[in-house]
């Protein structure tokens, strides 16, 4: 009942799927009597099914759920020598403490607005790279494009650190050697942080092109070709086509994927965030993020306090932000919401 | 099969190439510039730094790395027992948890799917993950830390796999193995994850991926450096890149070390290449199902 989207091809599709359910709910309300007679025949019927989840469920309950039960920690002094049942409880000194500093205002500005411009930018370059795959005409071109854009996205983010360097470091940097060949002044850009929404732009489009290429061409290759035909028929030129046709077709899965980042937008990429700027803290005015504070004031600074505030207030504040995404998708187009 | 593009046909499809042969090159030159980078002599380096096109050849940087082989061995040993345990692992617990969700007889699916679901929406963060792993469960400086938190499960592949399970096995099948006697167990064995096969190998594969490429869980769990996986060791060796010539694995297993000097310049690319080059091997024959299982998540996800 809540997973309608993942089943559904379409609406009539998750007719017929709540149409099943209800029939077979039907046919076990008239086994009703049989199966209260015969209440351990049923009993053996199920407890295959909890042996087999039980694994999957344990994990589940620990790693998922043992974290947000832990959420309390947010409201306590953390204390590791009383250890953390015994660490007194502060109410909101935590977080009193968090807004009280610039960091609350940083952190929340910069996840917020690197959010805005990838969705923006990376959702233009998707469909424009998608387009383009998809207008290829011979087969072998398209699965050799697609192969060597999505290369970027297996590389782990220390890797591309590593890509980073190569290519910014200012003594040894390829940029800079370039600069240097036409007589202009090397940059130092891992000091420089009017730099970095551009470079992280840069690396999260490079990154994420093929991965969203791929999404978007698989929408266009669902498209009814008869359309294009006809089109083509009337003597509509390839731009007309796909100004007329894709583009309004993608229409709907544009916006729902995009709502569905926007519900993600208080969450950023630990990996692009912490490893391309190379933990520089001349920096953090530009490259600090939620993700990249709570990390720090944890790891490198020990302070529990403000890590454990900051990421409450990531995870309550993100939550909202998914509920209210799906609120709106459920308006625009009831098929494509999560539940 | 060209004759018959119009002229705005073929002005189009000179402009789709131009723009797909430079976001191909932007996707392959930082890799050269990588393995460039690393057979470029150190002297060279020093001067005019890293370039497309070295001038002059020098493999100091891989020969200084053979010395070290003993820290770079271990560490290609820990990520590939991480990759093959967390792989098998969540290849064992991921379909038997998806299974029974896609049966109808089953109970308490609802319930379980939505436990599973919820998990996709809200989360406690990584302190209260980080203060259960180390001091509820003690896993700080083990392995078990490189396996278990985060990557082992998650629910969209769970779901991935039930709706894999509800759209391709016909309940007519499982109905007549219960007609021929076949347990529940049996059945899920012999019949479901034959028929399997293309998801198992699609969430496998990004589930090894995850595993092959993690650094956080190294980055917050480990500090001993005879437990770092490659990624943490390239991961140190980028902020430091004198730990590779003071490294405790290579001189409790030698000595021969500090024999040559290090070239430190090209050191960073020879690593990184010797990184990246499992991933660029494999990477033409997994391609095609990691292709098809981006679409299946864009579909159904």
């Amino acid at each position: 009942m809540s997973l309608k989207r993942h089943a559904a091809g379409g609406g009539i599709r998750q007719i017929r799927i709540l149409f099943q359910s209800q029939k077979s709910q039907n046919m076990e309300s008239g086994e009703e009597s049989v199966r209260t007679k015969n209440k351990s025949l049923a009993l053996r019927k199920q407890w295959p099914f909890w042996v087999m989840i039980a694994p999957g469920m344990i994990y589940l309950l620990i790693n998922n759920y043992g974290p947000m039960c832990g959420l309390f920690i947010a409201f306590k002094q953390i204390d590791y020598a009383k250890g953390i049942w015994k660490s007194p409880w502060i109410g909101f000194d935590n977080f009193t403490y968090l807004f009280k500093t610039d960091a609350a205002f940083l952190i929340t500005k910069n996840t917020i607005l690197y959010n805005l411009l990838f969705i923006v930018v990376g959702t233009v370059m998707g469909i424009a790279t998608g387009i383009m795959l998809s207008e290829l005409r011979r087969k072998f071109e398209t699965r050799f494009f697609q192969t060597v854009i999505l290369l970027p996205y297996l590389l782990s983010w220390v890797i591309c650190a590593y890509i980073g360097y190569a290519f910014l470091s200012r003594d040894t940097g390829l940029i800079n050697g370039i600069l240097r060949t036409f007589g202009e002044p090397p940059v130092d850009w891992y000091n420089d942080p009017g730099k970095w929404p551009f470079i992280l732009l840069f690396v999260n489009v490079w990154k994420g092109l093929g991965y969203s290429s791929i999404v978007y061409m698989s929408t266009i290759i669902g498209i009814d070709r008869s359309l294009y035909e006809s089109a083509m028929v009337d003597g509509a030129t390839k731009l007309a086509q796909i100004r007329y046709i894709t583009i309004p077709l993608l229409k709907s899965t544009v916006i729902m994927l995009t709502i569905m980042s926007i519900g993600r937008m208080f969450y950023s990429d630990f990996g692009l965030f912490y490893q391309m700027p190379m933990n520089s803290g001349t920096l953090y005015s530009t490259t600090q993020t939620i993700d990249t504070y709570v990390y720090r004031a944890l790891m490198q600074q020990s302070n529990i306090g403000m890590s454990s505030a900051a990421g409450f207030y990531q995870s309550i504040v993100g939550f909202i932000l998914v509920l209210s995404a799906n609120a709106v998708v459920r308006k625009f187009s009831a098929e494509n919401a999560m539940f | 099969m060209a004759n018959v593009l119009g002229r705005g046909e073929k002005i189009f499809q000179v402009v789709i190439h131009v723009f797909l042969i430079i976001f191909a090159l932007c996707a392959i030159l930082p890799l050269w510039v990588l393995a460039a980078g690393s057979i470029t002599g150190e002297q060279e380096l020093i001067l005019e730094g890293y370039s497309f096109l070295p001038k002059s050849v020098s493999f100091t940087a891989y020969k200084y790395l053979f010395y070290k082989a003993a820290d770079i061995l271990n560490a290609y040993g820990i990520t590939l027992i991480i990759t093959i345990t967390g792989t098998v692992t969540s290849l064992v617990i991921t379909p038997l948890l998806a299974y029974p969700l896609s049966r109808k007889d089953f109970r308490a699916r609802n319930v379980i799917s939505f436990l599973v679901f919820f998990t996709m929406l809200f989360n406690g963060g990584i302190v209260p993950s980080y203060i259960m792993w180390t001091q509820v469960f003690h896993m700080k400086n083990t392995i078990w830390a490189l396996i278990i938190p985060g990557l082992l499960m998650n629910g969209f592949n769970v779901i991935l796999m039930k709706n894999y399970f509800a759209q391709n096995i016909p309940v007519e099948l499982i109905e007549a193995a219960k007609i021929d006697g076949a347990g529940e167990f049996r059945i899920f064995l012999k019949m479901i994850l034959p028929l399997s096969l293309p998801i198992m190998a699609t969430v496998g594969l990004f589930v090894g991926i995850g595993y092959w490429n993690d650094w956080t869980n190294g980055l917050y769990y480990v500090t001993k450096p005879e437990l770092y996986s490659l990624q943490n060791l390239l991961n140190r060796i980028l902020q430091d890149v004198q730990f590779l010539s003071s490294s405790t694995v290579s001189q409790a297993a030698g000595g021969a070390t500090s024999m040559t000097e290090m070239p430190s310049v090209s050191i960073r690319m020879a690593i990184s290449v010797v990184g990246i080059l499992p991933i660029m091997v494999l990477y033409p024959f997994f391609q095609k199902y990691f292709v098809k299982g981006i679409t299946v998540g864009a579909v159904k996800g």
